[in-house]
């Protein structure tokens, strides 16, 4: 077992892989946290789908670097899904249900019409479920991964208070002198880089997992806010890593592989909580 | 210079006016209560009290050292908040949130406030404890030792007794009373609870489209609004027996009046 180890780490491109596994998934834990507890669970799930749209966009139209046109697109769908929300009659979660298919049936029929890929399902599927995509990642891939979560970690120390009282209570916040909608930006802002980069190693179909389950496991064990943020970190990060060893180990598929080992996880954490309790 | 001064303030939502002509002062010490029927415009009210939305026309001045982020606000309980992971202390301590400036964290100041107050409502022994497992009544403690962390001047309470059992509606009755009387806080109440409005506050505030009334207790128990709203919530004798022989608190006015702000049509903040 660890001479295959020893076989796949001495590649490049499997080592940037399995590091900006790891990053990716601290960031979308953290990020799951507060999207969770303000009932925002899908929006993951909508902006992948938008991301996936774009990214069928991007190829169609031949961009070299697709994560340039994917981003600001993502970005753009979060601020009007997340800043929108409370002010509008039209309910989050239908305008997320609204937006996320509309952009998955253009970014397929997209594909479809102007695709010069010889194997259109297969790249169809590795975005949605981003089976190979992972181990294509490039060094720059990495860097930007590196540095992305970098400023989320900042971020989300730096601005721990701020976000636990927007998150508990907004309109306090709002009534103390807080910029709420300030903070609405930035989370969304931060969402929408955290799925696209998510998008490469889990697809899209699958990132809301890395998103939720994190979070939704470690409020099973933990009965404050610092406990289940850091918890959350931590099961996802190390359910990332046992994923991408295990998807290396029997050739599985990554994204499906770190997903079970979260739902594995919430298993377990559901259990010790309830033995717990009692 | 009162606390709050509402000059001819029309409120409402879209061009629609929910609240006319509003006019009424509040004071340091003392203790009113807003009471009317439902989609009278009582949280509209409150909002704008808090300048989050501007009123249509008309003017809220702020004085005698109270800024609109510097009111102690209890709002309704949430769905979100119902199940949420968080420490009591956690809670308590973000009522600092809107003083401590740019700093990323709570320092020692902000912690010994946090504390004193949890000691005052005799929460410290559950301040490690998640607040979504506490009862009715101490959750709405922590959120009061919350609202007064982040004032030192006035509380503004959102309906603070709906939904608790009646022994701890008497508590928090008594908290408030105690806070008002001892330490000299502004309170100002929504409430659909009448009888409780006319027992402890000074000032009565009642919202609707017409007839309106602001003034102290005893006028309002006089006058036609009051007698017909509450006559429709209880018995007028069985309520003039809950009601205890002048207690209205004793006003402190400051002589001194300091720079206040104004909260105008325009949605700018004036300084005067």
């Amino acid at each position: 077992m660890f001479e295959i180890f020893r076989m796949y780490f001495s590649y490049p491109f499997v080592r940037y892989a399995f590091l900006a596994g790891i990053l990716i998934a601290l960031c979308s834990s953290l990020l799951g946290v507060s999207l969770v507890l303000k009932r925002f669970s899908f929006i993951g799930d909508g902006l992948s789908h938008v991301a996936f749209g774009a990214a069928a966009a991007a190829t169609v139209l031949d961009v070299g670097n697709d994560t340039a046109v994917v981003l600001p697109v993502t970005v753009l769908a979060a601020i009007l899904l997340l800043c929108t929300g409370q002010n509008t009659r039209l309910k989050g979660d239908a305008v997320i249900a609204m937006i996320s298919v509309g952009a998955l049936a253009l970014g397929y029929l997209f594909l479809n019409l102007f695709s010069k890929s010889a194997n259109l399902t297969g790249d169809v599927c590795s975005t949605l479920f981003g089976s190979t995509a992972i181990l294509t990642l490039s060094r720059t891939d990495v860097w930007i991964c590196v540095l992305l979560s970098v400023l989320v970690v900042c971020f989300f120390v730096i601005f721990y208070n701020r976000i636990f009282a927007v998150t508990f209570d907004e309109t306090f916040a709002q009534a103390a002198g807080m910029k709420v909608e300030r903070y609405h930006l930035l989370i969304a802002v931060v969402t929408a880089s955290v799925i696209v980069l998510a998008m490469k190693l889990a697809g899209s179909l699958l990132i809301s997992a890395l998103i939720i389950f994190p979070a939704l496991s470690a409020m099973r064990l933990f009965k404050s806010f610092l406990g289940v943020i850091t918890a959350s970190a931590v099961l996802s990060v190390l359910c990332a890593a046992l994923g991408i060893l295990l998807s290396i180990l029997f050739s599985t598929p990554v994204g499906a592989t770190i997903v079970c080992m979260d739902m594995a996880a919430f298993g377990l954490c559901s259990l010790a909580g309830m033995l717990f309790r009692r | 210079m009162p606390q709050i001064l509402c000059k001819d303030v029309v409120l409402g939502y879209e061009g629609n006016a929910v609240v006319r002509h509003l006019n009424f002062e509040v004071n340091r010490g003392d203790y009113l209560c807003i009471v009317g029927e439902n989609g009278s415009g009582k949280s509209t009210l409150i909002k704008a009290l808090l300048h989050l939305k501007a009123p249509m026309s008309g003017t809220i001045c702020m004085g005698d050292g109270l800024e609109a982020d510097g009111i102690g606000y209890l709002p309704q309980q949430t769905v979100v908040q119902k199940d949420f992971p968080a420490s009591v202390q956690e809670i308590v301590r973000s009522g600092c949130i809107g003083r401590y400036g740019w700093k990323p964290f709570y320092g020692k100041k902000e912690k010994e406030l946090a504390a004193a107050h949890m000691e005052r409502l005799g929460i410290t022994h559950l301040s490690r404890r998640c607040y979504r497992e506490l009862s009715g009544g101490q959750q709405q403690r922590v959120l009061l030792a919350r609202a007064l962390c982040a004032t030192r001047y006035m509380l503004l309470l959102d309906e603070p007794v709906s939904g608790l059992d009646p022994a701890a509606v008497q508590e928090m009755y008594g908290l408030l009373a105690e806070l008002n009387q001892k330490e000299n806080i502004t309170i100002i109440m929504v409430s659909h609870d009448v009888q409780a409005a006319v027992t402890y506050a000074s000032h009565i505030l009642h919202v609707s489209e017409e007839p309106r009334f602001f003034g102290t207790k005893e006028a309002y128990l006089e006058s036609g609004v009051g007698r017909a709203y509450l006559s429709a919530a209880v018995p007028a004798r069985t309520m003039r027996e809950r009601v205890p022989a002048a207690n209205a608190p004793e006003h402190h006015f400051d002589s001194k009046v300091r720079s206040g702000s104004c909260f105008t049509e325009a949605g700018g903040e004036q300084h005067v």
